[in-house]
């Protein structure tokens, strides 16, 4: 690094590439990638002290619940919807989806609240706050296609039953809760990769203002 | 906007703060690592539900005399798909509040005729060499609107005080026309599994679309008497819950427990909001909720709760605890 620095200016660039380097796009999204998130503030090192509490794990936590979800439903839809109906591997692959969505749900919540009570949206992190939401708001969703796509009484009767909402607010038009083929296919692609997408996102804001501040003074009564 | 856009940058924002040593990392894996081992044990402790489907099959056998009235309701167009209106049909059953009605503007897109596709046209399938269905189903359909509702009128009445023995539904004498023909063949069809097959497969041979048989079981009570004891029906907190001993969509609590109180339980509710519309209005009320809970830093009150209630003084103990040494430190 030290040398790359210390080279003598006659191998820096001539004037006509440097115009030339001006107008480079991919310079232009290196440098803004480079202010909003550098390397140190995506995965620093170290932290400000008042992070050690634990409720500092429950992001964290969130995120591997995700992750298992995601791995255990990449191996039930590819062996395909009725796998886990006939085989005692496929129900046991199925149980760790269930469970890991219940995981994600709770730390998700928890997550949810403590972000609330320590008002995380403060000093500029109002849409990170607003993401969240957002992603809590499409795991639902997600979570309920998956509950329609199960192929079994609890799909049936969550399908009859929830038709009417969506019917009656004009959603089941375009949203049809008994169609198991639309159903399926958003739970195992579309909707998933939206709430990862978006889950990359709120990391990203996170990382890139960092964790917001304690309220009030340090060491005194909160204002 | 303060709350949205932060003016330092994280080196300025920190600048004074304490830093330690943090493995994000580590933290990560740590966490994958243990929250894997814990679902793996729930997995194997637990295991998942997995209730089987019920088929029409099952219904018309365990229940022939709901699958009759079920099935004459459909002729008669009283059942619930029968007067549903959009998107299944121009019945007119449509949900609105005043001049909101989302259900109506978006129309027919799921076309359902309940009596031809539920009745009428497996009768057809099941009419070949059966000159006697033949000729019943030609009766009623060639029939006028008003012939029609007699006979089903008539038949429906009868049906309340119908047994069920030797695989068929027995009711009082009387000018029901054609329907005891017709329904003693649809159940037959029902009892041997003949109508699953048409109304799942619904004319494919590939078919993931299962809307015309669902909405078919959902007009009967056979399900729902099945979904009151598995504790799934709506004054039961409805889906929220699931088959057996599992915790079921508890993030759907807020939701459910809208259609448990007053004005959604009500007859006559408050401003236009009432049992009678109550999907939509949840719907719309939940919108507003998840929109607020959103801008919650953007609504005082709502914003400023964290700071009355102390809960972060227990989040953030360390911060908040009188630093002795501290103070001549920064002094």
């Amino acid at each position: 690094m030290s040398k790359v620095m210390s080279r003598p200016p006659a191998s820096a660039p001539p004037p006509a590439a440097m115009d030339a380097d001006a107008g480079s796009w991919t310079l232009r999204v290196r440098k803004t990638w480079d202010r909003v998130l550098p390397m140190d503030h995506l995965l620093p090192h170290r932290q400000p002290y008042y992070v050690g509490s634990w409720v500092y794990v429950f992001g964290v936590v969130t995120i591997a619940a995700l992750v298992w979800v995601v791995v255990s439903g990449v191996v039930l839809s590819f062996m395909g919807p009725q796998w886990w109906h006939d085989t005692g591997v496929g129900h046991f692959f199925n149980s760790l989806h269930f469970w890991s969505v219940q995981m994600f749900f709770i730390f998700m919540v928890l997550h949810l609240w403590g972000q609330y009570f320590m008002a995380g949206w403060r000093d500029g992190r109002a849409l990170t706050w607003m993401i969240g939401v957002v992603i809590f708001g499409i795991s639902i969703l997600t979570a309920f296609t998956g509950y329609l796509s199960q192929l079994n009484f609890d799909s049936q009767y969550i399908g009859i039953s929830a038709k009417d909402a969506m019917d009656g607010a004009g959603i089941g038009a375009f949203f049809n809760v008994l169609n198991f083929g639309q159903m399926y296919g958003l739970h195992v692609m579309l909707l998933p990769i939206t709430v990862t997408f978006i889950v990359v996102v709120h990391i990203v804001m996170v990382r890139s203002r960092g964790v917001v501040k304690p309220i009030g003074p340090e060491g005194g009564a909160a204002k | 906007m303060k709350m949205l856009k932060q003016e330092m940058t994280q080196e300025e924002y920190y600048r004074g703060v304490r830093m330690v040593p943090y493995d994000l990392v580590k933290e990560l894996f740590l966490a994958l690592a243990g929250l894997g081992i814990f679902v793996f044990v729930l997995a194997a402790a637990f295991s998942s539900p997995d209730v089987p489907t019920v088929t029409i099959q099952q219904w018309a056998q365990n229940d022939p005399v709901d699958f009759v009235s079920t099935a004459a309701g459909e002729l008669a167009g009283t059942t619930t798909s029968a007067g549903y209106g959009a998107p299944y049909n121009n019945a007119g059953g449509e949900q609105t509040w005043g001049p909101f009605a989302p259900q109506i503007w978006f129309g027919q897109r799921i076309p359902i005729d309940s009596a031809n596709d539920f009745v009428i046209q497996p009768l057809k399938y099941a009419s070949a060499g059966n000159p006697g269905l033949t000729t019943a189903i030609s009766t009623w359909t060639s029939a006028d609107g008003d012939q029609q509702t007699k006979w089903v009128t008539a038949y429906t009445d009868a049906l309340a005080k119908a047994t069920y023995a030797d695989g068929k539904v027995s009711v009082a004498d009387g000018d029901y026309g054609p329907l005891p023909v017709m329904m003693s063949a649809l159940l037959t069809q029902g009892q041997s599994g003949g109508l699953d097959g048409l109304l799942t497969g619904a004319g494919h041979f590939y078919q993931v679309d299962y809307t015309k048989a669902l909405l078919f079981m959902g007009d009967g009570n056979y399900l729902f008497d099945l979904a009151d004891q598995q504790n799934l029906s709506g004054d039961q907190w409805g889906m929220m819950n699931e088959t057996g001993s599992y915790p079921g969509q508890t993030w759907l609590w807020l939701y459910t427990a809208w259609y448990q109180v007053w004005p959604f339980t009500s007859d006559t509710g408050v401003l236009g909001l009432n049992g009678g519309n109550a999907d939509l209005g949840v719907v719309v009320l939940m919108t507003l909720l998840t929109a607020a809970l959103a801008l919650i830093p953007l609504i005082p009150i709502l914003r400023d709760i964290p700071r009355w209630v102390p809960i972060h003084r227990l989040i953030w103990r360390d911060y908040y605890a009188p630093k002795k040494s501290a103070a001549p430190a920064r002094a």
